[in-house]
């Protein structure tokens, strides 16, 4: 069994601002991550699979599948989008990257047995690097 | 306690299963299945655990480390057409999962000292696509 990690990337907005939260509590907790107007990142995200190799090929996972999953369903619909207002799962949370990386989970899940019909590869963990700075894992 | 090492190496490779197609290898491996081969800078992270030597304050010497992946990974490996030129790799497909596996064991009798233990391999076949193995036994417990 090995775990074959893949990385992605898109571009997109978000603000953090929460409405149970007033407007002063929203600027003490989320500081810059609360002006008005939002701002964005280059999100990287990591998809760790894991599987047995294949004794035919020599792979775990096939990476074209895989490549194609995550395009779909995560890198087409969020490069330069905002977060807030154009993924329909976010627009009830805040799209802090802990709530991005339980979407990002949800979505890869939701086909995860159209793409791989077998046992495996299973989805093991959803990391994003927000920035250099701030990484997120879900497992 | 885990400690890293990390290595590099250059290698050219194909990917492509002799038993398949032209088109089944092209549908599993993509460009890595062009059958004059291409290359890459692999990185390798060897992860040991163990903890602390009481006099030496080390898990393992990573001098010692260093020299046997020089002796064990590099040495056959670096600058070379794997395929053609590395062991098993004429007959076993170098993809990353295959070269993990290959690392661990080259690498793991050489690191049972008594206080330390080969943890995990990572190879980096480029920035964007690594493989990690945990050994035989990880995630069957």
């Amino acid at each position: 069994m090995v775990r074959v990690t893949r990385r992605y990337r898109f571009s997109a907005s978000h603000r953090l601002h929460s409405p149970q939260l007033s407007g002063e509590e929203n600027r003490r907790i989320y500081g810059k991550c609360n002006y008005p107007f939002g701002h964005g990142h280059n999100y990287e995200i990591e998809i760790s699979v894991r599987g047995p190799v294949d004794p035919e090929t020599g792979l775990a996972v096939n990476p074209a599948l895989l490549d194609q999953l995550v395009t779909e369903r995560i890198v087409r619909p969020f490069d330069h989008r905002d977060l807030n207002t154009e993924v329909p799962e976010l627009s009830e949370f805040v799209p802090t990257t802990e709530n991005l990386g339980r979407v990002i989970r949800q979505r890869l899940e939701e086909r995860w047995k159209d793409t791989f019909a077998g046992p495996w590869p299973a989805l093991d963990t959803v990391r994003i690097r927000e920035t250099d700075r701030n990484i997120f894992e879900v497992d | 306690m885990r400690i890293t090492k990390k290595v590099e190496f250059s290698a050219s490779h194909v990917c492509r299963n002799p038993r398949l197609s032209d088109e089944e290898n092209q549908r599993l491996f993509g460009a890595s299945a062009n059958p004059r081969g291409h290359g890459h800078n692999y990185v390798i992270e060897v992860t040991l655990e163990g903890e602390p030597d009481p006099v030496t304050g080390m898990v393992f010497d990573l001098k010692d480390l260093k020299d046997l992946l020089q002796r064990q990974v590099l040495d056959p490996f670096d600058h070379r057409f794997l395929n053609h030129e590395a062991p098993p790799f004429d007959r076993v497909i170098p993809t990353a999962e295959n070269l993990a596996i290959e690392i661990w064991r080259r690498v793991e009798p050489q690191v049972l000292n008594g206080r330390a233990r080969l943890f995990a391999i990572r190879v980096s076949e480029t920035p964007d696509l690594f493989v990690d193995y945990f050994g035989e036994n990880a995630w069957s417990a």
